[in-house]
């Protein structure tokens, strides 16, 4: 993400796609993810001292230190991190991903919104500038003070909208360390765990922290959510996350292994919930952390066996109410349709078929339906061409008293 | 906090009845009958157990704890492999009608009739070990009468809406309200408008979400906001102090600066009494219409009857102290009843204070009414870049509410969407979607709200026209004048 471009000072579009394509194999479940991520290429140049050497991806979304070129350790990407921040100190004066702000202020994360499903996230800095494909956006001038909502006009006289991060927000816009839980599954998961204000959580693994802004949001300002992410540098990255998000204090993340060492918490959670590849191992740890007087747990496993292996396990560990369930996203294009009328061999003065028109009184603007041309329109919700068919089952189960 | 896992049943609770994955809201009291899935019952056994327990009807109607007992594996072992030689020639079971019933006159356990009916079955050591495992189930769930008390929560009460009285929620299905929750990005703290004739319950899903912190203006049609389903939630009362309701009827006048309290109807509390039991009535009468083949005609579809309901809003919306002057005299009454009507003008004042700051983070619609009026005026009283749902059972209003929100304008990211859900059977070597889903469970039309510009209207009409392009395309072509 913060990373300093490898070698050349400005990063071309081809380079986006190399270093993402050497992530493939990594995310090869979902590999409509990864395409996704690569229409992103928002570029951060810092204002101040040189500007060559201070180029990163917002969103290097595929960053996977295992078969990137230059693996970064933690301490390493640490410090670039702060050698990033330190031109301009800033503090952060609201919580902005728990609680609404009015306005955009010095080290808020904002949402860029260039137009239809397209968008970024920016941390808002006192001399920074982000560059659109619109022009350059200067933060002091065009974004610090300003109200969330406000239309920007950029540099080449193109505008955009800033926006209020929230959990969904950040979901469409984040840097992917991993394949990562949409809105939709999210949605379910937190009503089918009953989360609410107030609620502990655990969670695992942390991955990218799509889920985890969404959990802290719900529980928040009296719960906490514990999330063990066995990969050291996911778990230092989703910490590092949080705290620019300042919502560090309703989350503790944990670098360990859920299968072997559970949640590092026991008896306290109201609800757990598990994304890993073997959910099964986790099941007598998720147990022991849920309240004594019971809790609710869920599991999201892309493959049916693996869904089959957990409900034994959940059986054998006594709980009850075991349920699976998918769901689905339909999205539905607003499209005005016209359908040509069918020549019947009718004569052109036949007015018999202005019955299609009044059958129509929806469309106020052309009323007559361009009956000339022989169309009738209207307007329909129409299915996208391809949708999502699949993210994974989610099997939902309640521990009980004994 | 009101105590969520490990709190006790309490006398007066607002508590939810399980068996299988059937659900039954109902207010603990003593003495009181109940009628659930055919079986009659007092809960006042259950006071004092911890929510999540699991009792046993037995004779009398009394409830008794179910002590965990070792399933009493079929000791035979047998079972055939396949259905070649099974002849449905009705005579498998040698127990007759009048057996059974017998058996359950005398009271025997229902663990115990199912171990009866396996013996008597000539077939059962022929069918396959699913097979066995089938019969078993589908006896136990006829005989066992078990049945869970949980607390309520919008998981439980939302799945037992749709499932028993999709009508009174305009069949808003269980995930489709999840989305809603989700995408309205409610939370504590949230200023929110909620407008629903879900029979509260996406009010109270709401309620839920926000833990007590911030508040919420509902919009009510007719005389007064219909909370039956809030009610099941048993929040507790701190919930009500920052619930506000505005008479939806008045929100033209707020916009254009007319509203007064004054020029309210003399008594509107009244007025609200009096449309919403007949509402309550009216609707008692078609669910019992609806539901006479599946359960007797004395059960109420919802154990809280709307008179109850009253009561317990009237706790809710006053202080306690005034219920006790209830029974006293009549010129008490009047008193009492210009106090009331005095706090009500109160509280309208105060709603219409908070709308008139337009600042609100967000709006939550789902309503029997079409979405377009709705979404058109009371998006004036949402801040920029807060989200907004709507809910529709049907698309096509969705549509429209679609283009004329374009023309509008002040709002981005417009998404019109519905959830599919499909719920599975998992079990060894026999897992499979189940048989039958949900055909529909509504339509969601979502977006975010952005600072709206003046004279916008001039160019409401060339945008119309190009609202099928991709927005990016548009932002090109509006770059030029600017």
């Amino acid at each position: 993400m913060w990373r300093p471009a490898p070698g050349s000072p400005v990063l071309q579009r081809e380079d986006l796609h190399l270093a993402s394509s050497t992530c493939e194999t990594v995310g090869s479940f979902y590999t409509k993810s990864t395409f996704i991520l690569l229409s992103k290429q928002s570029v951060l140049i810092h204002e101040s001292a040189d500007l060559s050497s201070r180029v990163a991806f917002l969103d290097m979304s595929c960053e996977c230190p295992e078969t990137s070129p230059e693996p970064l350790s933690p301490s390493q990407s640490f410090q670039h991190h702060d050698q990033w921040q330190s031109p301009a100190k800033y503090k952060l004066v609201t919580m902005s991903f728990v609680e609404y702000g009015d306005t955009i202020k010095d080290g808020d994360t904002a949402i860029v919104f260039l137009g239809h499903e397209s968008m970024f996230p920016v941390k808002v800095q006192h001399g920074s500038m982000t560059q659109t494909k619109y022009g350059v956006i200067r933060h002091s001038t065009d974004l610090i003070g300003k109200k969330y909502g406000s239309k920007v006009t950029c540099s080449k006289g193109g505008w955009v909208f800033i926006l209020h991060p929230t959990p969904e927000l950040w979901t469409m816009n984040l840097p992917h360390r991993t394949q990562i839980l949409y809105s939709t599954d999210i949605s379910i998961i937190t009503m089918m765990l009953e989360l609410k204000p107030g609620s502990i959580v655990c969670e695992s693994g942390t991955g990218s922290g799509s889920l985890s802004h969404a959990l802290i949001r719900t529980v928040a300002p009296t719960g906490h959510l514990y999330t063990v992410e066995f990969h050291q540098q996911r778990a230092e990255k989703a910490r590092e996350e949080f705290r620019e998000h300042g919502v560090e204090h309703l989350v503790t993340v944990t670098n360990q292994d859920v299968c072997k060492n559970g949640f590092g918490v026991s008896n306290i959670a109201d609800a757990v919930f598990l994304d890993i590849p073997s959910p099964w191992e986790a099941i007598g740890h998720a147990k022991s952390a849920l309240k004594a007087e019971g809790g609710r747990i869920c599991s999201f496993s892309p493959c049916i066996e693996q869904v089959q292996r957990t409900c034994l396990a959940m059986e054998e560990y006594g709980f009850t109410e075991i349920n699976t369930l998918e769901i689905l996203l339909r999205v539905y294009n607003v499209r005005t349709v016209s359908l040509q009328i069918p020549d019947l061999g009718k004569a052109a003065e036949d007015n018999s078929s202005t019955g299609f028109d009044s059958s129509n009184p929806s469309h106020q603007e052309s009323p007559c339906g361009n009956l000339q041309q022989g169309t009738v329109q209207f307007k329909s919700g129409v299915p996208l061409r391809e949708v999502v068919g699949h993210t994974g089952y989610l099997t939902f189960a309640t521990k009980s008293l004994v | 906090m009101e105590g969520g896992a490990g709190a006790r049943i309490r006398e007066g609770d607002c508590a939810v009845l399980k068996r299988d994955e059937v659900f039954k809201a109902v207010s603990v009291l003593r003495r009181r009958k109940i009628i659930f899935e055919k079986q009659w019952f007092y809960l006042d056994n259950a006071i004092g157990h911890i929510y999540g327990t699991t009792f046993e009807v037995t004779s009398g109607g009394t409830l008794q704890p179910k002590q965990e007992v070792e399933e009493t594996t079929t000791e035979t072992k047998e079972a055939g492999t396949d259905n070649r030689n099974i002849v449905d020639d009705g005579k498998s079971q040698k127990l007759t009608h009048d057996d059974i019933k017998a058996l359950k006159d005398k009271g025997i356990k229902g663990q115990e009739i199912v171990q009866q009916l396996i013996e008597n079955s000539t077939t059962f050591r022929d069918k396959t070990e699913f097979a066995q495992d089938k019969y078993i189930k589908k006896k136990k769930k006829k005989y066992e009468a078990v049945i869970t008390i949980v607390k309520p929560s919008t998981r439980i009460l939302s799945t037992m809406y749709y499932a028993r009285e999709p009508g009174k929620i305009n069949h808003l299905r269980y995930d489709t309200l999840a989305q809603m929750l989700t995408l309205g990005n409610i939370h504590a703290g949230n200023k929110m408008i909620v407008m629903e004739t879900c029979a509260g319950l996406v009010l109270g899903a709401v309620m839920e979400r926000m833990g007590g912190y911030g508040s919420i203006i509902q919009m009510y049609p007719g005389g007064g906001p219909v909370r039956a389903a809030t009610s099941c939630f048993g929040f507790p009362k701190p919930f009500f102090d920052n619930l506000h309701e505005f008479p939806l009827s008045k929100v033209q006048s707020l916009l254009s600066g007319t509203f007064s309290t004054e020029a309210l109807p003399a008594d509107p509390e009244e007025n609200a009494l009096v449309e919403e039991e007949s509402n309550g009535l009216s609707e008692e009468k078609q669910t019992s219409l609806q539901e006479t083949e599946e359960e007797p005609a004395p059960e109420a579809p919802m154990e809280i009857n709307p008179t109850e309901e009253q009561d317990t809003m009237d706790i809710n919306a006053e202080d306690v102290e005034f219920k006790e002057n209830k029974e006293k005299e009549n010129k008490e009454n009047v008193r009492e009843k210009q106090i009331k009507q005095w706090e009500r003008r109160k509280k309208l004042k105060e709603a219409a204070a908070l709308l008139r700051e337009k600042n609100a983070d967000g709006l939550i619609v789902a309503s029997k009414f079409h979405p377009t009026p709705l979404l058109l005026s009371l998006l004036e009283f949402v801040a920029p870049s807060r989200p907004f749902v709507v809910y529709c059972q049907y698309k096509e209003p969705l549509v429209e509410c679609y283009t004329r929100l374009r023309e509008r304008g002040g709002v981005i990211n417009l998404k019109l969407s519905e959830t599919w859900l499909r719920n599975y059977q998992v079990l060894p070597d026999r897992s499979h979607p189940k048989l039958t889903m949900s055909g529909g469970g509504g339509y969601l039309l979502s977006g975010i709200t952005v600072v709206l510009e003046k004279g916008k209207c001039d160019s409401s009409n060339s945008e119309a026209l190009k609202m099928e392009e991709p927005s990016s395309k548009r932002c090109k072509l509006q770059d030029l004048p600017c």
